[in-house]
Formats: C-alpha cells, sequence, structure tokens
C-alpha cells in the first residue's frame, strides 16, 4: 500500500515538472509537437526506471559512510558521499549510452522514434533530479524504483499535455512578446495550478 | 607612436584586455541574448529556488563560479579532448567544479546547503553551462570563453533574482529576509500564498519574460 501511495505521489502530487521544475529545458524544447513530446516521454520513463535502481545499488554498497563494509571490517569507515554527484552523473551517461546500443540491436523501430532523444536525457535534470532526491530520502530498493519509475511517468504525462495543448495554440493569437516560451510559461503555471488538486490524496 | 609601430610591423597589436569585442561577450547575455529569455535554457533551476531572495543569490554565485571556470577548463582542454567523448569530460568536469561547490556551502553555510539541498547538486545538468561548453568553450580561446561563461552566468542572474524579488515581496512581504511592509507601517499587508508555490514561478517568469522580449523586440516563430 505504501508502494502505491508512493507511485500516485511521485507522479501526480510531487509531478517532476510542476512541482519541483525538474527537467524543464526539454520539457519545453520537445513539447512542440505531441508525437515527439511521446517519443521523449517514453524515453524518460525507460531510463529513469533504470537509473534509479541503478544509483540506489551504488549509493547502498559504495558511496554512503559504511557502506564498504563487505569489502572488510577497516573500511567500515570510509564515506564516500562526496562523490555522489560524479558517480550518479557519470552512471546516468553510461546507462542512456548503453540503452541506446541495445534499442538500437533489438528494435530498430523504437530506436528510430527516440534516437534522437535519447544523447539528450544524460543531461536532463529529471533524471538526476531523481537519483539525488532518492539518496535523500533514505528509499529501500521497491521504494526507489517505484519512485523512479512514478517520476518518469508523471513526466511523460505533463509533456504529452502540454504538447497537446501547444498544437491547438498554433491556432490563436498571441501577442508578439508572449509568444513561444512566455506563453508557455503561463500555461505550464495553469497546468501546474491543476495538478495541485491532488494533493493531500491518498489511498 | 607611428615610430613604435613601424618598428615591429609584423607583431599584431595586441587585443586590449576588455576591447569592444570581448566586452560583448559579456553584455549579450544581459539583455539581447539573455540564457534564460532567449535562449530558454536554465530554466528548471532559475524557478526552484526563487522563493526567497537568500538561496536565489547563492545560487547564482554558485553558477557563476561553475560556468566560468568550466567553460575556462574546457577551453585549455579543447585540442585534447576527443570529439566523441566530449560530453563524458565535460560531465566530469562540470561534476567536480559543482562538488566543490557543495563542500564549501556544506562547510560554511550549513543552513544555505540543507535549503537548497538538491538544486546545488542540478546545476551540473544545467543547460546553460552545457550549452556554453558546446557552443562556446570547445572553438574558442581560454580567456574569452572565461568571459563567455561571466557574461552567461551574469544573465542568468539577474532573471533569477529578479524572479526571487517578485516572489518574496508578494509571498512574504520581504527582501532578503527584511520585512519591508512592516517596516514603512503597513501591517495589514496579506501574503499571497500562490506566490510562494510553485505556480507563481511560472507566473511572474512569464510575466518578465514578456516585458523583456516587448522591449528587445525579440519574436518567436
Amino acid at each position: 500500500m505504501d508502494l502505491i501511495n508512493l507511485g500516485i505521489k511521485s507522479i501526480f502530487i510531487e509531478n517532476m515538472v510542476f512541482a519541483y521544475f525538474l527537467g524543464m529545458c526539454s520539457f519545453l524544447a520537445v513539447s512542440k509537437k505531441v508525437s515527439t513530446a511521446f517519443g521523449l516521454g517514453l524515453a524518460v520513463v525507460f531510463v529513469l526506471s533504470i537509473t534509479v535502481p541503478m544509483n540506489w545499488l551504488l549509493n547502498e554498497y559504495i558511496l554512503n559512510e559504511g557502506a564498504l563494509t563487505w569489502l572488510g571490517p577497516k573500511f567500515a569507515t570510509i564515506d564516500l558521499t562526496f562523490l555522489r554527484f560524479i558517480m550518479f552523473i557519470a552512471i546516468i551517461a553510461a546507462m542512456v549510452q548503453l540503452v541506446e546500443m541495445m534499442i538500437e540491436k533489438f528494435s530498430p523501430s523504437l530506436y528510430g522514434s527516440l534516437g534522437i532523444f535519447l544523447p539528450l536525457i544524460a543531461v536532463n535534470c529529471a533524471i538526476l533530479g531523481s537519483s539525488l532526491f532518492m539518496a535523500q530520502r533514505d528509499y529501500t530498493i521497491a521504494e526507489a524504483s517505484v519512485f523512479g519509475f512514478g517520476s518518469g511517468f508523471g513526466f511523460f504525462l505533463a509533456i504529452i499535455a502540454l504538447a497537446a495543448i501547444r498544437e491547438k495554440l498554433k491556432y490563436s493569437n498571441v501577442p508578439d512578446g508572449l509568444k513561444g516560451l512566455g506563453i508557455t510559461m503561463f500555461i505550464t503555471g495553469l497546468m501546474g495550478l491543476a495538478f495541485m488538486s491532488f494533493m493531500g490524496i491518498s489511498i | 607612436m607611428s615610430t613604435e609601430t613601424l618598428e615591429m610591423p609584423v607583431a599584431k597589436p595586441k587585443e586590449a584586455l576588455l576591447s569592444k569585442r570581448r566586452k560583448k561577450f559579456i553584455t549579450d547575455p544581459l539583455n539581447d541574448d539573455n540564457p534564460i529569455t532567449i535562449q530558454v535554457l536554465g530554466i528548471c533551476s532559475a524557478l526552484a529556488v526563487t522563493t526567497q531572495m537568500k538561496p536565489t543569490m547563492v545560487m547564482a554565485i554558485s553558477v557563476i563560479f561553475v560556468l566560468v571556470f568550466s567553460n575556462l577548463l574546457i577551453s585549455v582542454m579543447r585540442n585534447l579532448i576527443p570529439g566523441r567523448v566530449r560530453i563524458i569530460v565535460q560531465l566530469a568536469v562540470v561534476a567536480t567544479l559543482v562538488t566543490l561547490v557543495n563542500e564549501v556551502l556544506k562547510a560554511y553555510a550549513f543552513d544555505m546547503y540543507k535549503e537548497l539541498s538538491v538544486f546545488i547538486g542540478l546545476i551540473i545538468t544545467n543547460c546553460i553551462v552545457m550549452g556554453r561548453l558546446e557552443a562556446f568553450a570547445l572553438n574558442n580561446k581560454p580567456y574569452d570563453s572565461a568571459l563567455d561563461g561571466l557574461g552567461s552566468g551574469l544573465g542568468y542572474s539577474w532573471i533569477i533574482l529578479a524572479v526571487a524579488f517578485f516572489r518574496e515581496i508578494w509571498g512574504s512581504g520581504k527582501v532578503f529576509g527584511y520585512p519591508v511592509f512592516e517596516a514603512i507601517g503597513m501591517d495589514d499587508f496579506q501574503a499571497n500564498g500562490l506566490m510562494v508555490s510553485p505556480v507563481g514561478a511560472f507566473i511572474v517568469l512569464g510575466i518578465i519574460i514578456w516585458v523583456q522580449r516587448t522591449k528587445t523586440g525579440y519574436v518567436e516563430h
């Protein structure tokens, strides 16, 4: 039950885009068409579901204070948390590369539709952000997996919704200075307001 | 003067430390080519940390530091980095600098460190940093690159400080934690909760973008 609650929380209430503003760069840049937004959203869900549990393992067995005890008792006092950023980003970049190669090998059609977005994902703040939140909140491995998938899915929903609105927006008469980024900011704000109504829901 | 130039005709005149061309690196990103409002980079942190002025200031200084030094370091190494692995090299350099900032904050400003939490770490994936490295530092000399980093950092800073100013004064009636409205005798000031919430950030930034683009005349198609 706790896991379902955490899932709902990470998808709707603490949505990566609307509550923490993570992944805004790609959220704004790749939301002009629904089809491309769909591709990017899918890639983010995919990469997040893999990297968050991976980084959990890394955190638990290498980086945390006392995590190296499995090497021998004299390693018990070593605290490598200051290496967190560089290790997490290395894992993410490596995983993205690996996922890209695997998709290319096993499903060329999916690779065709995700192709350009995969390398971009390595520098998407939603990916690194989720891993850092995971480390900060001391999740267990099950919670970390659910959190990773939930955050990804929340991003997926948000980017598709925004892309759908922006496709319609092409036909409206927006003031010159507000075209593009400006009006998108307002729309995102209003969408965030809608997502705030999920606050307090628990099962 | 003329005799001096005759004596060394081959040597090119050395460029002034702050020549016109170099001044442009700093002034362009402030307005006409602003990283946030025109290039749409680094929006994540622009919104997340701006509920109050103080953490925003710390964030701005951290980003300027990381931008200047990552630009400088990558520019020094630009001829040594193979094209295929440049992203990894850039990430490694940026992550190292951000770790430095993080450790310094943890040691000397622990309250700020707690408040900014993951957003210091997220400077690594701030698109401005990667964007400037890719677009400028890889093809330009170290000094120019450092100036370019400084310019982009300042352009980023003034926008996030402006957003923070409006959010803090409307959201809690304070500037840098100082209660302005009480000081001028308006005790019945009602704080606007919307400004503190994420929604307020989007709307304030939207308005700033509108005003700024109307002034510069930039239109997106």
